[in-house]
């Protein structure tokens, strides 16, 4: 498996590499630093997803360094604008795991934006670390959303505990962890049902969900996960907020990055609630996943 | 910010006493207003930059009415507009003369597709037809025992075949229509990204081998700056004959549907409204008009004007 972890470290280099930017072409031909260059650089931005607030703020700032450090060269621009981008995205955040006894990662979002894929992926890849890693089939109300986890689970090697459809959720997060508890497992990853944020009867499911995992297991879960669609635009930033004020998110999987979209909104949802991006999803294989690194991302970002 | 889009233009008439015509002036800084309103509803910039223009043309030398303020009798323009670009309402299926007739679903990954088949199903079944799923996804985990699933629920029977290629399911299915006197073929296929040249081919082959009637492209309406051109290339490929915009029961501004509407002209035919077999609408462009603005209120005072 040594070629998977190898490409893990390559990142997003798929997209380096055809690192001809629109920054770049922006950039080059020009000498000066002018009022055009600014409003193309935040068209840049919007196109990006980064929304117009966050994209005017950039640029305000940027004007700002440019005061301060004297520039005047067009060509100087670059590396400050991936600065502020890398600054807006903080440092990389490491998984948090218990000290002992089993993990509980809860992984959540609205419909369709890959939870369920993504959970196969990070079976597969904490099972490659070593870790004994279990499945718990949270989605008890989509069709076919347990038989869908169990076929990851049977492709990561992992067990799924199930129960039936339209079970409560939270019942099987009390049987995962009991499960967990007496099989020396280290990981528990748990899946629900896809929810738009603005469901209140539907975020108080979650909410009772993690509830039922905190008492079973003091410090728990220790991280929840909102996976982000890379392909949304401004709605992005309202399920970051919501689902962190009803289930404390701790980290966001941004997928889907492999099309054209770019995923900008991460940036915006960084201003306004500091969630880290830990990694992205490149696709619908096992390993199509990817620790998040802020300077590929800012580069990615205006790649075309 | 978006309540936001009527205040901040009365803000920006603030010093316009009386009446009288609109002046270049004026319009520009409003314009600028509608402009981060639009983009910040997702709505595509480039489809910003021409409908401001637009906006922009009809405003300057305008009378303003009576009853209006300059900021409402801006706002009117830009609904109107809004809801012309969106307009020509027909969330009507293409019904063949001669049955079965064909439906092909297509779109990104996780838009709605395989609840939109059954959906659809759902209505036309309402309508006295008799639906045939196919389930032509043979790559994502239980993708077919979604649609069964689905199937069950609403009591509609599905096609599929283990171990057998898409186009080769797709056909046999409409050969199992006639024979069972389905009259109405859905077909489901896989997410895919429009930027997949192997998978945009299998969509064309399907299309060569059934020759739907009725090519529905599948879009989720939180999509952002990208709409645009993910409706493009379907549409370039395939031939798009509508529209459906999913999950419009969540909270998002949904300027997605102007961006598709712009880009492709194909109508947009369905609006999702959630995860049940019953929550499909037909679409309405003088409501989506009013969510993308964010101005349900103000739109209706100025209607009433
Ligand atoms: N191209 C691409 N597709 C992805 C990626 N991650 C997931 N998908 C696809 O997106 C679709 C939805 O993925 P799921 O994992 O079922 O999403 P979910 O969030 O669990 O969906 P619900 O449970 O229905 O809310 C599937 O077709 C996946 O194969 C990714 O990183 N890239
Ligand atoms: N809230 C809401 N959820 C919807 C709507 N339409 C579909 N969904 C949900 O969105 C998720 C994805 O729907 P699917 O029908 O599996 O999407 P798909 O396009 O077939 O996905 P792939 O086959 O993986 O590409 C599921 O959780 C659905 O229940 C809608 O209108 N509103
Ligand atoms: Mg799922
Ligand atoms: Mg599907």
């Amino acid at each position: 498996m040594a070629g998977f972890f190898a490409k893990l470290k390559e990142g997003l280099t798929k997209t380096r590499d055809q690192f001809v930017t629109k920054v770049e072409e922006i950039l080059t031909g020009r000498r000066k630093i002018d009022e055009d260059l600014y409003e193309e650089l935040e068209e840049v931005l919007i196109r990006s997803d980064v929304g117009v607030t966050t994209s005017l703020e950039l640029v305000q700032r940027l004007r700002q360094e440019v005061k301060k450090r004297k520039l005047s060269e067009a060509q100087e621009l670059r590396e400050v604008l991936k600065e502020e981008i890398a600054d807006l995205l903080g440092e990389e955040v490491p998984l948090q795991f218990a000290e002992s006894g089993p993990s509980v990662l809860l992984v959540v979002g609205v419909n369709g934006v890959g939870k369920t894929t993504t959970i196969g992926k990070l079976a597969h890849y904490f099972q490659d670390e070593g870790k004994k890693v279990i499945l718990a089939a949270g989605d008890t109300f989509r069709a076919a959303a347990i038989d869908q986890l169990e076929i990851w689970g049977q492709r990561a090697g992992v067990e799924v505990i199930k129960q039936r459809e339209g079970a409560d959720p939270a019942a099987v997060a009390f049987d995962a962890i009991h499960y967990a508890k007496t099989r020396s497992v280290d990981l528990i990853i748990m899946d629900t049902a896809g929810r738009l944020h603005n469901k209140v009867n539907l975020m108080e499911e979650l909410k009772k969900v993690k509830r039922v995992i905190e008492r079973e297991i003091p410090g728990a879960p220790h991280e929840v996960l909102l996976v982000l669609d890379a392909t949304t635009g401004q709605n992005a930033l309202q399920q970051a907020k919501i689902f962190q004020e009803a289930a404390g998110v701790t980290g966001i999987v941004l997928t889907k990055l492999d099309g054209t979209a770019k995923g900008g909104v991460v940036l915006g949802i960084q201003g306004e609630v500091k969630i880290p991006v830990k990694w992205v999803g490149v696709g619908e294989g096992m390993e199509d996943l990817r620790p998040f690194v802020p300077q590929d991302f800012a580069n990615a970002l205006f790649s075309q | 910010m978006f309540q936001g889009l009527s205040d901040k233009l009365q803000e920006t008439f603030k010093r316009l006493k009386g009446k009288g015509k609109l002046t270049e002036e004026d319009v520009s800084e409003a314009m600028r207003e509608v402009r981060m309103a639009l983009l910040e509803a997702d709505v595509n910039y480039k489809v910003v930059k021409e409908f401001v223009a637009k906006v922009k043309e009809r405003s300057i030398g305008q009378e303003v009415l009576e009853s209006l303020s300059p900021a409402q009798h801006v706002i009117k323009i830009v609904n109107e507009e809004m809801v012309a670009l969106m307009g020509s309402v027909s969330s009507k299926i293409n019904i063949s003369s001669k049955p079965p007739t064909v439906i092909l679903l297509v779109g990104l990954q996780g838009a709605g597709k395989t609840t939109h088949a059954a959906k659809l199903a759902t209505l036309l079944k309402k309508q006295g037809k008799h639906p045939l799923m196919v389930a032509c996804d043979i790559y994502r985990p239980a993708a077919v025992k979604q649609l069964q699933v689905l199937g069950e629920q609403i009591k509609v029977p599905v096609f599929s075949i283990d171990g057998e290629n898409p186009v080769k399911i797709a056909q046999e299915s409409i050969r199992h229509a006639n024979s069972q006197g389905q009259d109405v073929v859905i077909i489901d296929t896989a997410g895919r990204l429009h930027i997949n040249e192997e998978l945009m081919g299998e969509l064309r082959d399907i299309k060569a081998t059934v020759r739907p009637h009725e090519i529905l492209l599948v879009v989720d309406a939180m999509t952002g700056q990208d709409a645009v051109n993910v409706a493009e290339s379907f549409h370039s490929e395939l031939g798009v004959d509508g529209i459906i915009l999913t999950k419009l029961d969540g909270d998002t501004r949904g300027g997605a549907a102007l961006s598709i509407k712009a880009v492709t002209g194909c109508p947009i035919k369905f609006a999702g409204i959630g995860e049940k077999m019953e929550a499909l609408e037909p679409f309405y462009p003088e409501r989506m008009a009013s969510r993308i603005l964010g101005m349900g209120d103000v739109l209706t005072l100025i209607e009433k004007a």
